[in-house]
């Protein structure tokens, strides 16, 4: 294979495996975030407005890691730094 | 695709170029100011306020709740920045209804700059509220030691507030356009008023964490006393 098909394919299967393995953490922890949310919400009712408000604080902060994820697939499938390295050189 | 609004030019002449990231800014930022301009011309204190009064007063003084619930503290210092920082993300976020805009938070050049201007207003804020000498030694707090990370939360959490704001902005163009090409019937709908949400949701958290940073470097001392009186409540 030539230098571009293997980057390519690189490219390409490690952007799935990125936001594939770089969800799970956050999807747990925003999962168990909302749980515990819920819970409080249920015990105290009346401090729902401060509970939701920082539940959704504290998930974007959260879920910032997958962004972060998200955001290199991204970079590996659009913008990809070696792509344009070893085609021009 | 274009990934980015950066990368679409609407007007090239050789000193001058124009994409869609700068013009679609000046048109938010020009919305906002001729409506306030707009509006306030026209004050009135009579019981019968005129309609767009009555809405701008509740913007401002639901983020003046909303800061003060927060900080537990004067809004008065925080709103002016805060304020400007939601109101502009989430006209942003929610005029990509408009068919042809694209949302300049989806571009990173914006939300960094955005993000830096959070990263200069917390020492500003900082050194005006409690002076140079205590703000400095905040640095210092739990033990020397921890010098290095505070520093480098400083950096982190900077670049953090820029690419949260791109990557949901710019995921959700993205799964809408991705969608389109997929199933172009009902489907994008749908996941563009998710985006919608999501907009929603994100310039809220935008500038909740900035208010954050900046309130809990200008006073130290008062959230530790706000923090016991709220134990002692519980």
């Amino acid at each position: 294979m030539s230098d571009l098909a293997v980057i390519g394919a690189v490219a390409m299967v490690m952007a799935g495996l990125t936001i594939a393995i770089g969800s799970i953490g956050p999807a747990l922890g925003e999962g168990w975030a909302v749980a515990r949310a819920l819970g409080a919400i249920a015990q105290q009712p009346d401090k729902a407005n401060v509970i939701t408000r920082t539940l959704f604080v504290g998930l974007a902060m959260v879920e910032s890691t997958a962004i972060y994820c998200l955001v290199v697939s991204m970079i590996l499938l659009f913008v990809n730094p070696f792509w344009n390295h070893f085609k021009g050189g | 695709m274009e990934i980015s609004p950066d990368n679409i030019v609407i007007y090239a002449r050789e000193p001058i170029v124009l994409n869609a990231t700068i013009l679609f800014t000046w048109i938010t930022m020009g919305l906002l100011v001729g409506l306030s301009v707009w509006v306030t011309r026209q004050l009135s204190l009579r019981p019968q306020l005129p309609p767009w009064q009555n809405g701008l007063e509740m913007v401002v003084d639901g983020i003046c709740t909303q800061i003060r619930e927060i900080t537990q503290q004067d809004p008065e210092p925080y709103l002016s920045f805060v304020g400007t920082l939601f109101l502009f993300i989430i006209t942003c976020n929610l005029l990509t209804v408009v068919p042809g805009y694209h949302a300049p938070t989806g571009s990173l050049s914006t939300t960094a700059a955005l993000a830096l201007c959070v990263f200069v207003a917390v020492p500003i804020f900082g050194i005006r509220q409690q002076g140079l000498g205590r703000y400095l030694k905040s640095y210092l707090e739990p033990t020397p030691i921890m010098l290095p990370f505070q520093i480098i939360g400083e950096f982190s959490r900077t670049l953090a507030l820029a690419v949260r704001l791109f990557g949901n902005i710019m995921s959700g163009n993205l799964l809408a356009a991705i969608l389109l090409s997929l199933v172009p019937l009902f489907v994008p709908i749908v996941m563009h008023v998710l985006g919608l949400v999501f907009g929603v949701i994100q310039a809220y958290v935008f500038s909740v964490l900035a208010l954050v940073y900046i309130a809990s470097a200008s006073s130290v001392q008062q959230q530790n006393h706000h923090v016991s009186t709220q134990e002692n409540d519980l």
